[in-house]
């Protein structure tokens, strides 16, 4: 899950403070795991270091809570790829499709986009997956059978969010 | 893409009354390949197979069967074209019953004016390899589910069609019969060389297929392809 992309994303809307980022974070996609501060401060000097995001200033006193940041455009552009590339199926990625959902429609991207992209990538692992089976024992096909289920769990996840990207577009947006 | 492809549909739009079933939908299959039209439920999919079959005919666009305008042809020449260049398998309710299933498996050679006893020795030959060997006296109405698809795949097969056309083949099936519904329609297929336009929403019955294009609200997308050319 990336946080450093979702930060960018959110960054997009204009230059927030390190705190007002975080609290964003946690009420959007922080669920029941809500940031440490130090996951928030790491995050921000790493991206300050790739050029990622920028200071848009300081305000006088101490403390990190004191700065305030803004996406660069090499920021946008990672954002960006980001969004439109693939995640490697693997198992619990809900967390970050759900993030990258989001975080499309909140930057007025295109979420539909993103969920076809990721679907071709599912059906890659899975025609392979049903290939090996054709070729394997019995127990081969029931470890692929586990796995296959599993893909068509994230797909029909994927399909049904999908069907309500207008709706979960106006409730985000709102 | 290299050559010409078997069968090619190209911006088809079709609308019933208000509801515009295809709105720009284009899509190539080539020989011997297994493509799966995938998208969710009254995207169009089925309306796409139809006109790629010559069932259905588009208000506008071009569906041509080895270059050949396909709407060109009269409904004589387009009916003999399904008899002899295509097979069909949808959900259900495709065998005829009245007949017992080798006779529904020999029923296609019959209609070209293969001779009975030639028929039904081809037929009886798709029995065993679709392990159906006990079935072949039954009507469909005696047999389960699952061996009702495969006399459905048997009879889609047993004229060595060019295409056959499956639409959400193991729609009505659990997933053990599904997936032996699949394994052997892909395997014959394979053997005898045909394509297969395999309509579907579920995606692991889309991981037999070789490549998948997706309907949304009548319009086709090749994302893997799209992705190929996006590296
Ligand atoms: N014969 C018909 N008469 C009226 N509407 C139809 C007919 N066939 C399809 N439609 C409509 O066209 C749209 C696409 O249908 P279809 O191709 O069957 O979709 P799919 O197979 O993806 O579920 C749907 O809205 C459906 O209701
Ligand atoms: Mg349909």
């Amino acid at each position: 899950m990336s946080i450093g992309q979702t930060f960018l994303g959110l960054l997009e809307s204009g230059p927030r403070h390190g705190y007002d980022l975080k609290k964003t974070y946690d009420d959007r996609f922080g669920h029941a795991r809500p940031l440490h501060y130090g996951q928030v401060y790491a995050t921000l000097s790493r991206l300050l270091k790739d050029g990622l995001v920028e200071l848009d200033g300081v305000e006088p006193g101490e403390g990190p809570e004191r700065k305030r940041y803004a996406v660069t455009s090499a920021g946008v552009s990672d954002v960006e790829l980001w969004l439109a590339s693939a995640e490697k199926p693997e198992p619990y990625l809900q967390n970050t499709l759900y993030t990258k959902v989001i975080l499309a429609l909140l930057t007025g991207r295109s979420a539909a986009d993103l969920l076809d992209v990721q679907r071709a990538e599912h059906l890659r692992l899975m025609r392979e997956l049903t290939r090996r089976k054709a070729g394997g024992d019995l127990a081969d096909n029931l470890v692929c059978d586990h796995a296959l289920f599993h893909l068509d769990a994230d797909l029909r996840w994927l399909e049904l969010t999908a069907a309500r990207l207008d709706d979960l577009r106006r409730q985000v947006r709102a | 893409m290299t050559g010409q492809p078997l069968l090619e549909a190209d911006g088809l739009h079709k609308a019933f009354g208000p509801t515009k079933a295809l709105d720009g939908a284009s899509i190539a299959i080539r020989a011997g390949e297994i493509v799966a039209i995938m998208g969710p439920s009254g995207s169009g999919k089925s309306t796409l197979l139809h006109c790629l079959a010559g069932i259905v005919r588009p208000d506008s666009g071009h569906v041509r069967y080895q270059g050949a305008e396909i709407s060109a042809l009269s409904d004589g020449e387009r009916s003999a074209l399904r008899r002899t260049q295509f097979g069909f398998v949808f959900q259900f309710g495709q065998l005829v019953p009245e007949l017992t299933c080798l006779e529904n498996i020999a029923l296609p050679l019959r209609m070209e004016g293969v001779r009975r006893r030639e028929a039904e020795a081809r037929a009886a030959e798709w029995l065993d390899r679709l392990d159906l060997a006990d079935v072949g006296r039954k009507r469909p109405g005696e047999v389960s589910g699952g061996q009702g698809q495969r006399v459905a795949v048997a009879r889609a097969l047993v004229t060595r069609p060019r295409a056959v056309f499956a639409d959400e083949p193991t729609g009505a099936l659990d997933s053990l019969n599904g997936e032996r519904v699949m394994r052997l329609l892909t395997e014959a297929a394979r053997e005898t060389g045909a394509a297969v336009v395999l309509v579907t929403h579920e995606a692991r019955v889309a991981g037999y297929s070789d490549r998948e294009i997706v309907v949304r609200d009548g319009r086709t997308r090749d994302i893997a392809r799209e992705m190929e050319g996006a590296l």
